[in-house]
């Protein structure tokens, strides 16, 4: 099965998927000048794993900043996730932020009001 | 005397001090560079005794202005050596006062832009925050989006971050160039947004 390990930079995230645990994990900055490229490998990955996705599909968002480059690319991502939801199987975005960061909480309000999938917002300690 | 007659170094200082600039860059914004001034400011900013949100507001919007100026170099350098011939494009300043943060930028673009860009920064100037929120999720939600950049999501995500309005001018230098200054401040005294 499918699976991405990337190692951070300090303008792209550390990813990991791992198909065989359903599991989806970005954590770190997001600020690429050329998103698209950082994310077409992930967002392929995804597209291969949505035909036989698992019963549950956990997605763990940890990102300290990230640019609007790749908000779109996240956005992409998400609209993976929501056709797996879409076809019947769990999937849950865990979206998490520092616990003063309420600009980081309003960007996961700003998918959760786009994407129809259930998100758990979580609020970490500095 | 040397070749720098012109530049008055102590003036120069005194203007930079009275403006309180903390980094100021004239010249290609490369991929590389934008990594390094990005690293200079967090580095500077992790010395400041600031809150942590404004930090990171401060950093979010330096990275959308310099993106901004990377996306646009092309236009931008080939303006500069028609009108100047060095290539040069773009400025970059960022000052700290004890009430806030400027951030400057200033770069070439064709005229013939002018209006359209201006029309988008009125508009983001004449939204409060749920109209902003609102704006910068359909913009996000759109599909026509490049890899130059969103269909000035970039602005709006400023105009958002620093919760105030986004000052700019455009100088025209000739009928088919003109220079487009942007200033952004950041609060540091109150961030709450209104």
């Amino acid at each position: 099965m499918e699976r991405i390990s990337i190692e951070g930079t300090p303008k792209t995230p550390t990813v990991v998927f791992d198909a065989d645990q359903g599991l989806l994990e970005l954590k770190g900055r997001s600020i690429p000048e050329n998103s698209i490229e950082f994310y077409k490998p992930i967002v392929e990955s995804l597209d291969a794993y949505s035909s036989s996705p698992k019963d549950l599909t956990n997605v763990n968002i940890q990102l300290e900043y990230f640019n609007t480059s790749s908000s779109k690319c996240i956005l992409d991502l998400f609209k993976k996730l929501e056709m797996i939801h879409k076809n019947g199987k769990n999937v849950v975005i865990n979206w998490h932020y520092e616990e003063d960061d309420e600009d980081m909480l309003e960007a996961g309000e700003d998918y959760q009001a786009i994407i129809k999938v259930p998100f758990k917002m979580i609020e970490v300690e500095e | 005397m040397t070749s720098f007659m012109t530049l008055d170094v102590f003036d120069f200082y005194n203007k930079m001090e009275r403006n309180s600039i903390m980094l100021s860059f004239r010249g290609d914004i490369t991929s590389d560079l934008l990594t390094s001034i990005l690293q200079i400011m967090e580095a500077k900013l992790e010395n400041i005794d600031e809150k942590p949100k404004v930090k990171r507001k401060v950093y979010n919007v330096l990275v959308e202005c310099l993106q901004n100026l990377y996306h646009h170099r092309d236009q931008a350098k080939e303006i500069s050596l028609k009108t100047k011939g060095d290539g040069t494009e773009a400025i970059f300043m960022i000052g700290r006062s004890n009430k806030q943060y400027s951030i400057m930028t200033g770069n070439y673009l064709l005229s013939s832009k002018v209006d359209d860009l201006k029309e988008k920064l009125d508009n983001i100037n004449s939204l409060n925050k749920e109209e902003l929120k609102a704006l910068y999720k359909e913009i996000l939600n759109n599909d026509t989006y490049s890899d130059k950049g969103g269909g000035g999501l970039g602005i709006i995500d400023m105009a958002r971050k620093s919760g105030g309005k986004l000052e700019y001018d455009f100088m025209r230098i000739n009928s088919q160039y003109s220079f487009f200054g942007l200033y952004i401040k950041i609060d540091n005294t109150n961030t709450e947004k209104k």
